[in-house]
């Protein structure tokens, strides 16, 4: 083989290499870590899988944050007004978590029916909805407010 | 007045762009001299107008002109002066214009130090960028003007979101976006040589400085944007995979790539159509960035300003631009390859193998952010992919690159002996890996395979340069000498090298024995974290310029001894009542104290956040010196020797 042929070969040797080692580390880790989004009324109806981490997400009933009487855990529940899942959670609450407000929160439906959030995320703007929320609370024929609109 | 003045200097912008892009354009394939040269008066223009428009702006804010749409919207008249100013760059069409003024002040500094050139290549690359210029600048008037006016003028305006009133914020959006429109630079010199049909030495020469400047603005810009999600948010994190990080991230990775890949074109003359290459492959992803951030279609906690109409607009220039460079390279490439023979085994061979990790690892990035996107249109569901998918394909490709990062400099040209190689080399990395093992246990008590990794192969850099630097030093004779003698590229490599030794180090300590709480305190409680004790001494109210806030005292004391107090605050913004955490801190080299004050709960007690995070400080000081070594490469005499020495010529010749 001539120098040239050989460089060359070494180079995509090289490419292959890394480009097969990436791809087996992306599939390994890839279908792992996709999380699903799913609504209150997908969980009620027995939709969601076990023990996989999900999203859930939907506003935050009204009236029904309760706070432990020790401790930092704190329970709610989401609707898309439909249905509703309760939540827990142990840990401080986002800045812009408040009642009657979107909220998408990661984590593992219990055999128990309630989810045991280990992430919770609401709004970072005023005018900001989770894309999927609405569209959840738009299927459950629930009209997102117009205050509610990406500005 | 001022505002329509505004909206003028908008209008006579975009034109001078057209001229800009098209003119000089038609005179480099027609050989006129004269049209070429009308870019430099263009870019002037163009710059002049664009600053106006920024002046007036600005002043609308300054002087509270809520008949400006955009201002009541973003400003009031309790914000301070210096938000007042950063608002402007608060919203999408603020920035927009921040965008624009910035590709302007670039193309000027194109036009201004371009005396080295050959006036056709400078005129395609004015023209280029003048092209781009139009791109965003008519997207901003028809779409986007931040000088649309309101009717009836409100009394008062809606107040900058108060995530963004914050000095980190009020500078990370000018150095991001000087890097991603720094890009443009590198893009359009490679499409005027694709034109040209000539990709040479000084092709490279002359793309370096460009691309290592803007190379380092960007990776400030995301620096300082880690650094304001770590101190703002108030999560005690200071990287989330979330997808507007992602979209900084991919280009900075492609671009570290470039600087590299120049590197070797203008040493050696080979991997020219892969630079050309990369150079449209980073501006491109420039171009995604701004899509994926401004256009919403990310499920993103920091979408903040979303409209689908305006990200059809970019999606359609993204395309445009892609489209049109990957067609001209498609046609011109196979006439630029360049053929320089190496060897598997010398510098070459180590900066290829750098260019196909960084760009695989871009690869990766790229697919977990835009998978969801693609699902969601397929209508295949909503997902998203998770922070462990990126953490676990991202460090494993990191690794064998912080390897060559160490070996690449001492390895030669076209060819290396192995034997040489490994005979020089084999102590140190035996001494790094054991540093490996013996220093987190020593500052952390215990260890991982991962962790020893991280930190032997950051040594493994750290100590690699030195010796590297040391030999050098000897063989100039003394370091006053070497500081003269030895070029600022040499200096800048060693310092980014070094900056992005500490920063592995960092994270790889860091990521593995941070350690969070969230408790719920009364004052006068304790809690432990680390090793420190957490004292809430006092809970009282304070009151800013336009915020009222409830502030915490908090004493952390190890082994009863007082070690800092702490002072987190929850605010409320009084126009758009909204709570805001603002966190507080204790720095010292080898960890962060971190505090963070929730809600208050039932019985006269409050929830607060916890961090001690080792190492935290390393990460900021490592993007530092990543940052001052791309300057200071960037600073070398040989590119502005160069730029004379073709100006002399030319000059010469034209005169014979």
């Amino acid at each position: 083989m001539r120098p040239r042929q050989k460089r060359r070969l070494a180079g995509a040797a090289l490419v292959v290499l890394v480009v097969s080692g990436a791809s087996a580390l992306v599939l390994n880790a890839f279908s792992e870590n996709l999380m699903y989004f799913y609504a209150p009324s997908d969980l009620a109806a027995g939709e969601a899988p076990d023990g996989r981490i999900i999203r859930l997400g939907g506003l935050v009933e009204q009236g029904s944050v309760q706070q432990a009487a020790k401790g930092v855990r704190v329970r709610f529940r989401v609707t898309d007004t439909a249905h509703s899942i309760p939540v827990v959670y142990d840990g401080l609450l986002p800045d812009l978590f408040r009642e009657g407000q979107g909220v998408v929160t990661h984590g593992r439906l219990g055999s128990d029916g309630v989810f045991r959030a280990q992430r919770v995320l609401a709004r970072h703007d005023e005018n900001y909805m989770a894309p999927e929320v609405a569209e959840a609370l738009e299927s459950a024929g629930h009209r997102t407010p117009d205050s509610q609109r990406a500005y | 007045m001022i505002p329509q003045l505004g909206q003028f200097a908008l209008i006579l912008a975009l034109l001078m762009a057209l001229v800009q892009g098209i003119l000089p354009l038609l005179g480099a394939q027609w050989g006129r001299r004269t049209w070429m040269d009308t870019a430099h008066t263009a870019v002037a223009g163009q710059f002049l107008f664009l600053l106006t428009a920024w002046g007036a702006l600005t002043w609308a804010f300054i002087s509270h002109d809520f008949s400006l749409e955009y201002v009541a919207r973003q400003s009031n008249t309790a914000l301070p002066l210096l938000y007042r100013i950063s608002a402007v760059w608060g919203g999408h069409e603020g920035s927009l214009l921040l965008w624009t003024l910035m590709l302007a002040g670039w193309s000027l500094a194109v036009s201004r130090f371009s005396g080295g050139l050959p006036p056709v290549l400078t005129a395609r690359t004015l023209g280029v960028l003048g092209l781009v210029s139009a791109g965003i600048l008519s997207f901003t008037l028809f779409t986007s003007s931040p000088f649309t006016t309101l009717f009836p003028v409100p009394a008062n305006g809606r107040d900058l979101n108060p995530l963004l009133q914050d000095p980190g914020l009020a500078i990370h959006p000018p150095m991001l976006y000087m890097g991603y429109v720094g890009l443009a630079v590198p893009y359009a010199i490679a499409m005027a040589a694709l034109i040209g049909g000539r990709l040479d030495a000084a092709w490279a020469r002359w793309t370096r400085p460009w691309a290592t400047t803007a190379w380092a603005f960007l990776g400030a810009g995301i620096a300082l944007g880690s650094w304001w999600a770590y101190y703002t948010l108030g999560w005690g994190g200071w990287w989330f995979w979330d997808p507007v990080e992602n979209a900084s991230l991919m280009p900075w990775l492609v671009a570290t790539a470039l600087i590299h890949s120049l590197a070797v074109t203008e040493k050696r003359g080979a991997f020219r159509s892969w630079t050309v290459l990369l150079a449209i492959l980073a501006f491109a992803l420039s171009l995604l960035g701004t899509f994926l951030v401004r256009s919403g279609v990310l499920v993103s906690v920091h979408a903040f300003a979303t409209d689908p109409a305006r990200g059809v607009y970019i999606l359609a220039l993204l395309l445009l631009v892609t489209g049109l460079s990957f067609a001209l390279y498609a046609w011109r490439a196979p006439q630029v390859h360049g053929h320089a023979a190496y060897h598997a085994i010398s510098r070459e061979g180590a900066l290829l193998a750098n260019n196909v990790l960084l760009v695989v690892a871009m690869a990766a990035v790229l697919l977990g952010t835009l998978y969801p996107l693609f699902m969601d249109a397929l209508g295949l569901g909503k997902l998203s992919v998770g922070p462990p998918y990126f953490d676990r394909v991202f460090a494993p490709l990191m690794l064998p690159l912080i390897l060559l990062t160490g070996m690449a400099p001492l390895l030669r040209w076209k060819r290396s002996p192995p034997g040489e190689l490994t005979r020089r080399t084999w102590h140190t990395l035996l001494a790094a890996l054991a540093g490996g093992v013996v220093l987190p246990l020593a500052a952390m008590g215990s260890t991982t395979l991962m962790v020893s990794l991280g930190v032997g192969l950051g040594l493994w850099i750290l100590l690699t340069a030195a010796r590297d630097l040391y030999t050098r030093l000897a063989r100039a004779g003394g370091p006053r000498e070497a500081l003269r003698r030895l070029p600022a590229g040499y200096w800048g490599m060693t310092l980014s090298h070094l900056g992005f030794a500490l920063l592995v180090m960092g994270i790889t300590l860091l990521s593995t024995f941070e350690q969070e709480r969230d408790v719920r305190m009364a004052v006068g409680d304790r809690a432990d974290l680390a090793g420190y004790t957490f004292q809430l001494r006092d809970i009282r109210p304070v009151e800013g310029p336009n915020w009222d806030a409830t502030e915490a005292h908090v004493r952390v004391l190890r082994d009863g001894a007082p070690v800092a107090d702490l002072y987190p605050q929850r605010r409320v913004y009084r126009v758009q009542r909204r709570p805001m955490a603002e966190a507080a801190f204790h720095t010292r080299l080898t960890r962060d104290l971190f505090v963070a004050l929730g809600e208050p709960m039932a019985g006269d007690t409050w929830a607060l956040r916890l961090h001690h995070n080792p190492f935290q400080v390393w990460l900021w000081i490592g993007t530092t010196l990543i940052v001052a070594g791309g300057l200071v490469a960037a600073a070398d005499r040989r590119y502005r020797v160069f730029a004379r020495r073709t100006a002399n010529a030319q000059h010469r010749g034209e005169v014979s």
